[in-house]
């Protein structure tokens, strides 16, 4: 595959069968977003998000780009930002890996932390507030912004239909939503009794802190239309699949990817889907980022992934 | 068998602090009801004068946001474990 930059690079990704984790009487896959250039699905994002506000006359070389984000996306908009001489600030919430930081750090991106006990939500509103009072910052807003479920309806969906046109089901993690919208709008185009899962990260006491409940935050971009369930999964039950993928198929991911594989393994049930469905799994990316968490290591499963429920894996 | 239900932190103002909750009822309604007679104040948190559920609480049965199953009307059955949590974004 010749791609003239790096840009071009992005997506057609890999969907590798999982013959050992399968149930009987289903076919799992799993969609490797991890081969993206930047290593997560957001590559696809960045992408879409940068074009559109290029469109639209909104950046120019010395541009400045802020955007909340849990790590991918910043590292994402950070590899396309730099050879286009946009200036990148990225609010993350300072219980993220250490990987995310090191490569932000990498590409010069100046990295504003927000408390740790506020989460995702917490980056969001320091965002807000920043680009409120400076006018010329740029805030492409994959939370809000349109091109972030374009970018799945345009790429990701179709390249699953193509390579596996009687896909019944597709599983995702919730983040921005992105993805579930995206994807699940193009597929149910595509077959009306396709179903489309959430896999919803469950984390620890300290993430969730002490945020009121009406300061909730439910990403303008998701659609809930497009899903048939929404499951929580702990960390403790993310990790154990994540690590089944590596012992058992040989595929080395991130914690969301368990996550989502923990739900496809709920949802093959005749009493949902039927005998002899195909099912997609995407996998935002691989392990590399979480190496550091000791999501991998050795130890006691339990006492790793109480360690990991503190800190920010979706 | 009780159906047990998880509180997260904010809520615990209601509970006398308690992060876990016993109660019955043969639907999320009837469950949340139940709570209120010995938890003042819940029942506010979770439900909006509309009687459905508040925007930013998601209720899970059995790990599953009920708002894909039957809302708030959603069927328990003794066994089943609830719980609550604020929502929350990634990306
Ligand atoms: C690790 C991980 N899991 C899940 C997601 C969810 O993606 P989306 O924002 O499309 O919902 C992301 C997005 O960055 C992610 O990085």
């Amino acid at each position: 595959m010749l791609a003239r930059d790096l840009r071009a690079a992005v997506g057609d990704t890999p969907l590798v069968g999982l013959p050992a984790l399968s149930p009987p009487g289903y076919e799992l896959y799993v969609k490797l977003e991890g081969h993206n250039p930047t290593g997560s699905v957001k590559d696809r994002v960045a992408k879409y998000l940068l074009e559109d506000a290029e469109r639209a006359g909104l950046l120019h070389p010395g541009s400045r780009i802020l955007e909340p984000t849990s790590g991918n996306t910043g590292i994402a908009l950070a590899a396309l930002c730099a050879p286009r001489g946009y200036k990148l600030s990225c609010v993350m919430p300072e219980n993220t890996s250490v990987e995310r930081r090191r490569l932000l750090e990498l590409y010069s991106v100046d990295i504003i932390p927000s408390p740790a006990a506020e989460g995702s939500n917490g980056a969001v509103r320091m965002a807000r507030e920043i680009a409120d009072a400076d006018p010329d910052v740029y805030l492409p807003f994959q939370y809000g912004n349109a091109a972030n479920p374009r970018a799945h309806y345009e790429t990701t969906g179709p390249e699953i239909l193509r390579d596996l046109p009687d896909v019944a089901a597709v599983v995702a993690g919730l983040g921005t939503g992105g993805t579930l919208t995206g994807v699940g709008r193009r597929l149910k185009e595509h077959d009306p009794a396709a179903k489309v899962f959430a896999a919803e990260p469950e984390y620890g006491e300290l993430v969730y802190g002490l945020r009121n409940l009406d300061e909730g935050f439910v990403p303008p971009v998701l659609d809930t239309s497009v899903l048939d369930g929404r499951i929580k999964v702990d960390s403790l039950a993310a990790l154990t699949e994540t690590r089944r993928l590596a012992t058992e198929e040989g595929i080395f991911a991130g914690i969301s990817t368990g996550a989502a594989l923990a739900v496809a393994l709920r949802v093959c049930n005749p009493r949902r889907l039927a005998e002899g469905s195909k099912v997609v799994v995407v996998s935002p990316d691989g392990g590399w980022k979480y190496l550091s968490t000791g999501a991998y290591a050795a130890g006691n499963l339990e006492q790793i992934a109480a360690s990991l429920a503190e800190t920010v894996w979706a | 068998m009780p159906i047990e239900v998880r509180v997260p932190t904010v809520l615990r103002k209601h509970t006398a602090g308690e992060k876990t909750l016993s109660g019955s009822g043969s639907t999320v309604r009837e469950l949340v009801e139940d709570l209120e007679g010995r938890n003042p104040g819940l029942r506010q948190s979770l439900v909006g004068d509309d009687g459905q559920l508040h925007r930013f609480v998601n209720v899970y049965v059995n790990d599953e946001d009920v708002r894909y199953l039957g809302g708030i009307e959603t069927p328990l059955s003794d066994g089943d474990s609830v719980s609550i949590l604020p929502a929350v974004a990634g990306g």
